[in-house]
């Protein structure tokens, strides 16, 4: 059986797909996963090559046939998310990006007037890159932020590695604490939060690792651009040990990260003077899988 | 007037514009829509006046009345209910549900099932000076803000200036908070991966017929993809907030000097105005 690293983040930009990218490079025999289907970015700096490319089903949003429906306002008056909209020509329409594809609607109508239809959410692709096999995908915009998506890219990646007798899975979350993080986080053997020395990265962290805890995954935290306040970062070690979080380390604010993701190039490659930091973090990690 | 102030990537500055543009407005409303990780509270330090829960209608199954027909379980399509009717067992999992009412709707037994009130955030409302300040908060383990984002809405000021400060992405956390604002803002920093999430922003906007210009926050001179993209698209870019590791020190505590850029982002406020 494979084992699962997770990278997540709570709060956006800390440098969750910096730091998978390099630990892409250093570490061996993985499949790699961007679980981060919403805003995507670790393939403009592993670049893969698309050897499968799958459309991803989504939900069943509501559609009513007007030249059947009553107007009885039934579908609208039970919809829970303000989902069913009478149109300037009296018409009842669904605001599919409103829809939760719960049929709530379907069922109520008295005449038959409304089905549900198969949606088209997103893509999902198996890729290889010059660092192993890449399992990705794209949501589309508006679509429902579908942690299926999720377990899904995962699911792929798992049976990429049995299939190819791969040990370790590394997969780049997305931020926040809802559904596709959820999704990201089960299952996972460790998960590295990365934060930043602010006091929203130290906000957001405890949120995350309440997560985490909630769901029994074991964590370690990050501090990424430790340098830009010794102080905060001082605070996240000692917070991270109190709640029992295994202290991995932290990286130093270096302009040269900044100037190496400009150039889609990986910092632990591009940044020789930090290719040691992250491979103690890895180091770290690795141990506790 | 309400505008929005979203970004696909995280981590660009929303909530550094949404509170600036905010304390701008003098005694508008500021309303933190990014319940998944609310921060504006750290930097507009409101007093909170008044907080409380929201809640979504759970079902209970009572399985004294339960006839175990399992037309609920048929039902739901978020797979939250199993029932196994052998042996009168029913099973129900509350992280899945998303309380949209089918299963009590389609129960053919009076009294079976009984949705009942849980909290699944908390609403927070309060003053920083004279603006208004309103937050959501999902709670840990809840997996979706977008009703929450919903009721939220409901407690915006009416005819005072509104600023919406979105969840990152481009997903349906987003389109609840878009939803019928004048404007939208979409913040990006020079790199690749801000302009690849601000392309997905474009498209989604676009796809809601909002009007709609750039932000550019962390600006340097020397790199220009977001200008090349912006003016292949035809899309303004305007305001520019330059990168300085002084306001980044700042802002890591929680600090942005609101005063200094008060009349720059009045100027933006107008801006937004005359193109409503």
């Amino acid at each position: 059986m494979s084992r699962e690293l997770v990278v997540i983040s709570g709060k956006g930009g800390t440098g969750k797909t910096s730091l998978v990218a390099s630990f892409a490079v250093l570490m061996k025999d993985k499949v790699i996963v961007d679980a981060d289907a919403d805003a995507a970015n670790l393939h403009i700096l592993l670049k893969p090559k698309i050897k499968r490319k799958e459309l991803f089903k989504g939900n069943m949003p509501a559609k009513i046939d007007t030249s059947r429906c009553i107007r009885c306002d039934e579908c609208r008056r039970l919809c829970r998310f303000d989902a069913i909209r009478i149109d300037e020509k009296g018409d009842y329409v669904v605001n599919q990006m409103r829809c939760d594809s719960c049929a709530l609607c379907k069922y109520a109508c008295p005449v038959d007037a409304i089905e549900m239809v198969e949606s088209i959410s997103g893509e999902w692709y198996e890729s290889e890159t010059f660092y192993g096999p890449m399992v990705h995908a794209k949501l589309y915009p508006g679509a429902e932020n579908s942690g299926n998506l999720v377990t899904m890219v995962k699911h792929r990646a798992k049976i990429i590695s049995e299939e190819n007798n791969i040990e370790y899975i590394l997969v780049d979350g997305s931020p926040g604490i809802g559904c596709p993080v959820i999704s990201t986080i089960s299952g996972a053997d460790f998960v590295v939060i990365v934060t930043e020395p602010t006091q929203s990265g130290l906000h957001d962290l405890r949120r995350v690792k309440e997560l985490c805890d909630a769901f029994k995954v074991k964590t370690g935290v990050v501090v990424n651009k430790s340098t830009l306040n010794e102080g905060i970062t001082k605070r996240i070690k000692s917070l991270a040990e109190e709640q029992g979080s295994l202290f991995l380390g932290t990286i130093p604010f270096d302009r040269c990260v900044l100037d190496a993701v400009i150039n889609r190039e990986i910092p632990c490659e591009a940044c020789g003077s930090l290719r040691d930091v992250y491979a103690e973090i890895l180091k770290k990690a690795m141990e506790m899988l | 007037m309400k505008i929005a102030v979203a970004s696909g990537k995280g981590g660009t500055g929303k909530t550094t514009i949404a509170t600036m543009l905010a304390y701008a407005t003098g005694s508008g409303q500021y309303v933190d829509c990014d319940a998944e990780e609310p921060n504006g509270h750290i930097f507009l330090k409101p007093a909170i006046e008044k907080e409380f829960d929201f809640t979504m209608p759970i079902p209970h199954i009572n399985t004294d009345v339960c006839t175990f027909c399992q037309k609920c379980e048929e039902a739901c399509v978020y797979k939250a209910i199993v029932i196994v009717p052998q042996i009168k067992k029913v099973m129900f999992f509350d992280d899945l549900c998303h309380a949209c009412g089918t299963c009590s709707y389609v129960c053919p037994v009076e009294g079976a099932i009984e949705e009942i009130d849980q909290p699944v955030g908390r609403i927070r409302i309060g003053r920083a000076k004279d603006l208004h300040f309103l937050e959501g908060r999902l709670n840990i383990k809840e997996a979706s803000a977008t009703q929450l984002i919903n009721n939220l809405k409901k407690h915006i000021i009416k005819d005072a200036t509104v600023v919406l400060d979105a969840p990152p992405g481009t997903s349906c956390s987003v389109v609840a908070t878009l939803d019928g604002v004048d404007y939208v803002l979409l913040v990006t920093e020079p790199t690749p991966f801000g302009l690849s999430d601000l392309k997905l922003s474009v498209e989604l906007v676009e796809s809601m017929n909002l009007p709609f210009s750039i932000v550019v926050n962390k600006d340097r001179d020397d790199v220009t993809i977001i200008d090349e993209y912006a003016k292949q698209k035809g899309i303004d870019i305007i305001y520019r907030l330059p990168f300085s590791e002084e306001f980044a020190k700042l802002y890591s505590e929680g600090i942005l000097p609101f005063d200094d850029y008060r009349s720059d982002f009045e100027n933006l406020l107008k801006k937004i105005e005359e193109r409503i």
